[in-house]
C-alpha cells in the first residue's frame, strides 16, 4: 500500500478511492483521531483503512469487543476530548441503539457511519438496502433530534463525513452518514480540496455544560481534565450536569432543547439538490445510491419531452420539510423510490398534498433506472 | 464420575455424516472438519444454536444446507442465550410430558469472535445459569467471514487486517484470550481443548461433554488456511504442529481437575509452527523467543495444575 510512506495528515489531489476509504480519509481531514469499531460487513473497509491511517496521524484506533462497546468507547474519548466515530452497518447498528439516545441526551458529538445492508436482522449481508432511514431517527427511546446525510457517491462519502463532524461538533450531537453497500463498495474518482472548513467544539470556562438560557442553544463541551467540574448522566440532568430525575420542570426544559437546538436550525443544517424542476409535472424525490437511477431516468425521459424533474435528499434528518412542501404544490406527483418498503415516502406524505407514488424493491439488488423509467411512464 | 462414562472405541464413530458434504468452506478449513466431527460424535439427537460466522455462511446458502439435524442461526452475539432458551424448554416440555423424555443434547456453536469478544456475556451467564448443553468454540483466531479482522483469541504478533504487520507495529500486539481458562473459572462440570488433527481426541471429549449433566465447553483450534495464509494441505499438520509446540496444549478440566490429553516431555520449537504460516512472516527472531517463552511458561503452568489436580 503506498500510503506507508505518507506524511501529510490529509491527502490532497484527485484519488481513486472505495466509498468506505473516501469516508475513512474524510474523518482524517476533519480531524478525527479516534475509531473504535467492530467488524460487520459492507463497512469493514472504512475500519481497515482507519487501522492504516490513524496509525500514521498519531491517532488511537481500537477494535472493541462488539459494536455496544464501540460507541460507548466512541462517547468516552469524545468526553475525553478527542473527534471521534465508529462505523458499522444494520444489525451492529441495531445494538448501537441505546448509546444513542445517550450520545443524543448528554449532548456528545460522534459520528457514525452506517453503511446499510438489507435487512432486516442478518439479511443479506453482502447486499444493498436502505432500511435504516428511519431506525436512524426513530432506533432509541424518547424524544431526540439527530442529523443524518445520505450520500450517493464516493465524493460525497468523504464530504459529508467532514460535514457530519461539523455539524456534530457545533450542535453536540450524533451526526450519521447513511451509506449503502452500493455508494461503500463503489470505487470512483474523489477530488480532495486544497481547503477544508473544520469547526472545533466550542470552550468557555466556567459556562454550564448542559444548559443555555435560550431554549434551543448548544452550550460549550468541556472535557475531562480541563478543571471544570464534569458531571455526564444518562438520566435527566440540570444545567451543571446534576441527576435531576424528579424535576418534572428540568426534565421537559432539557427534552425541548435538545430537539429544538437542530429542529430551530434546520435552515442551516438541511441541504437539498433539485434537477430540471422549473417546468415539472411530475418529480423524483430520490436519496442515496438509487438517486443516479433516479437522475438517469430523468434525464432519459427529459430527451423524450418529458417534463420530468428530481429532488435528491442530501440531509435526511433533520427532515427537509419546507422544500419538500413546497415541491409537493409544484409538481402533480411526487415518486419515491427506496431500497425499502416506504420509509421515506411516507415521510413525504406528511408535508404534501399532492400524490405520493411510493416504488419499493427490496430483493438486495440496485434499483435499475429502466425500472423507474417504467414507474415514471405509468403516472406521467 | 469418570468411571461411569461409555468408552470409546474408534468402530462406535458412525459412518453417517450430520453435516453434509458439499458446503461451501475453503479448501483445508479445520472449522468443517471439526464441526463433522463434532455432529458425529453426538448423534442424530441433537439440535444446533449456531452464530454468525464462517460455519454459519458456509454450511446454508439457500437453496441448500449441510446440517441434517435441527439447526437455528440467531444474530452474532447471543448462541448461548439462544442454546439457554432451547434447553430449558425442552426440559419443561418433557417434564410436563408434551415431548416424550429422551437425551436431546443441545449444542450451541461460534467461533472465536462469537464467543470471546461479542458473545463472551451470553456464554457467562449460560454457564453461571448451569444449563445442561455443549458450547463449543470453533476458534480460528480471527474474523475469517468478513475478511481476516482480529479477535481478541487472535496471537501476539499474527498479522491480520486490523492488526497489520508493517513499519510501524508488528501485528497482533496482545496475547490471546484464553477462553478455556475463563470457561473453566465459572466451575463448571467440563470444560477441554481439542483440535481436529486429534479427531479420536475430540469425539472422545465431545461424547464426554454430552455424558456430564450440566454445562460443558470445548474449545476447538480450528485452521484456517485462508486467513493464516498457510498452505491448505497443511492443515491437519499446522492443527498437530500447535499441540507439539505447546502452543494449543490439549487438556480437559472435568470438575475442577486439570488433565493434559497429551503431553510430550520435549516440546518442539515454536518456530516450527509459525515458519509455515503467511500471518508470522514480518516476525523477528526475538519476537519468535518472546512467544517460545510465554508458550513454554504457560505449558508448564498446566502440567503443575496437572501435578496438584486443579
Amino acid at each position: 500500500m503506498p500510503l506507508k510512506s505518507l506524511q501529510s495528515s490529509f491527502l490532497k489531489g484527485t484519488f481513486y478511492l472505495s466509498g468506505n476509504e473516501a469516508s475513512a480519509e474524510g474523518a482524517i481531514a476533519a480531524g478525527c483521531r479516534f475509531y473504535a469499531g467492530y467488524p460487520i460487513t459492507p463497512s469493514s473497509e472504512l475500519m481497515e483503512r482507519m487501522a492504516f491511517r490513524l496509525r500514521e496521524v498519531g491517532g488511537v484506533f481500537i477494535q472493541m469487543e462488539d459494536e455496544i462497546a464501540s460507541i460507548c468507547a466512541v462517547i468516552g474519548a469524545s468526553w475525553a476530548g478527542a473527534k471521534a466515530m465508529t462505523a458499522t452497518s444494520g444489525p451492529g447498528f441495531s445494538l448501537m441503539q441505546e448509546a444513542i439516545g445517550y450520545a443524543a441526551f448528554t449532548e456528545t458529538p460522534c459520528v457514525i457511519v452506517d453503511v446499510q445492508r438489507a435487512g432486516p436482522c442478518t439479511g443479506q449481508a453482502t447486499r444493498v438496502g436502505s432500511g435504516d432511514m428511519m431506525q436512524v431517527k426513530w432506533g432509541s427511546h424518547g424524544d431526540y433530534q439527530i442529523i443524518a446525510f445520505s450520500p450517493w457517491s464516493s465524493q460525497e462519502m468523504y464530504d459529508f463525513t467532514i460535514k457530519a463532524f461539523n455539524l456534530s461538533e457545533k450542535y453536540r450531537v450524533p451526526a450519521f452518514v447513511m451509506a449503502d453497500e452500493a455508494v461503500g463498495h463503489l470505487r470512483e474518482t474523489v477530488r480532495i480540496p486544497e481547503k477544508i472548513e473544520i469547526w472545533n467544539r466550542k470552550k468557555q470556562k466556567g459556562i454550564p455544560p448542559f444548559g443555555t438560557e435560550e431554549a434551543d442553544g448548544v452550550p460549550p463541551m468541556p472535557s475531562f481534565g480541563e478543571g471544570e467540574r464534569l458531571l455526564v448522566t444518562g438520566s435527566t440532568h440540570d444545567a451543571l450536569g446534576y441527576r435531576k430525575t424528579d424535576d418534572p420542570e428540568v426534565h421537559s426544559k432539557l427534552v425541548q432543547r435538545i430537539n429544538l437546538k437542530i429542529l430551530n436550525h434546520r435552515k442551516e443544517i438541511v441541504e437539498t439538490e433539485e434537477y430540471f424542476l422549473e417546468d415539472a409535472e411530475v418529480a423524483i424525490l430520490s436519496y442515496g445510491f438509487t438517486a443516479r437511477s433516479s437522475l438517469y431516468a430523468v434525464k432519459g425521459l427529459r430527451k423524450e419531452g418529458r417534463r420530468v424533474g428530481m429532488m435528491r435528499l442530501k440531509t435526511i434528518w433533520p427532515f427537509p420539510d419546507e422544500k419538500v412542501s413546497e415541491l409537493g404544490k409544484k409538481v402533480r406527483k411526487i415518486l419515491v423510490p427506496e431500497m425499502n418498503l416506504g420509509q421515506v415516502a411516507g415521510e413525504v406524505k406528511k408535508y404534501v398534498t399532492c400524490e405520493v407514488i411510493s416504488f419499493n424493491q427490496t430483493n438486495g439488488e440496485i434499483i435499475r433506472p429502466e425500472k423507474i423509467k417504467e414507474e415514471l411512464r405509468k403516472i406521467l | 464420575m469418570t468411571e461411569t462414562l461409555n468408552v470409546f472405541a474408534v468402530r462406535t464413530l458412525t459412518q453417517k455424516e450430520y453435516f453434509a458434504p458439499g458446503h461451501r468452506s475453503c479448501q483445508g478449513c479445520g472449522e468443517a472438519l471439526a464441526v463433522r466431527l463434532v455432529l458425529k460424535a453426538l448423534g442424530r439427537n441433537v439440535i444446533i444454536a449456531n452464530a454468525t460466522g464462517c460455519m454459519e455462511i458456509v454450511s446454508s446458502p439457500l437453496p441448500f444446507t449441510s446440517w441434517r439435524v435441527p439447526w437455528i442461526h440467531v444474530a452474532f452475539e447471543n448462541t448461548a442465550a439462544v442454546a439457554s432458551g432451547i434447553e430449558a424448554a425442552l426440559k419443561v416440555l418433557m417434564r410436563k410430558g408434551r415431548i416424550p423424555k429422551k437425551k436431546i443434547v443441545t449444542l450451541a456453536m461460534a467461533g472465536d469472535g462469537g464467543t470471546a469478544d461479542i458473545g463472551i456475556q451470553a456464554l457467562s451467564g449460560a454457564l453461571e445459569r448451569g444449563h445442561d448443553f455443549i458450547y463449543v468454540c470453533t476458534d480460528n483466531e480471527a474474523y475469517m467471514n468478513t475478511g481476516i479482522q482480529r479477535s481478541s483469541s487472535t496471537p501476539f504478533g499474527a498479522s491480520t487486517t486490523t492488526s497489520p504487520a508493517g513499519r510501524m507495529k508488528m501485528g497482533q500486539i496482545t496475547w490471546k484470550k484464553n477462553m478455556a481458562a475463563i470457561a473453566a473459572a465459572h466451575n463448571i462440570p467440563y470444560v477441554a481443548t481439542a483440535c481436529p488433527s486429534y479427531p479420536i481426541d475430540l469425539v472422545q471429549k465431545v461424547r464426554k461433554a454430552a455424558e456430564i449433566p450440566g454445562p460443558a465447553y470445548i474449545h476447538i483450534l480450528s485452521v484456517c488456511p485462508t486467513g493464516w495464509r498457510s498452505a491448505p494441505e497443511l492443515s491437519i499438520k499446522l492443527g498437530r504442529l500447535a499441540v507439539e509446540t505447546g502452543i494449543f496444549p490439549l487438556y480437559e478440566v472435568e470438575y475442577g481437575r486439570y488433565h493434559l490429553s497429551i503431553d510430550f516431555p520435549k516440546l518442539k520449537p515454536v518456530k516450527e509452527y509459525i515458519k509455515l504460516q503467511g500471518r508470522f512472516r514480518h516476525l523477528t527472531d526475538e519476537m519468535i523467543e518472546e512467544i517460545q517463552d510465554r508458550t513454554q511458561r504457560e505449558y508448564e503452568i498446566l502440567r503443575e495444575r496437572m501435578k496438584r489436580g486443579f
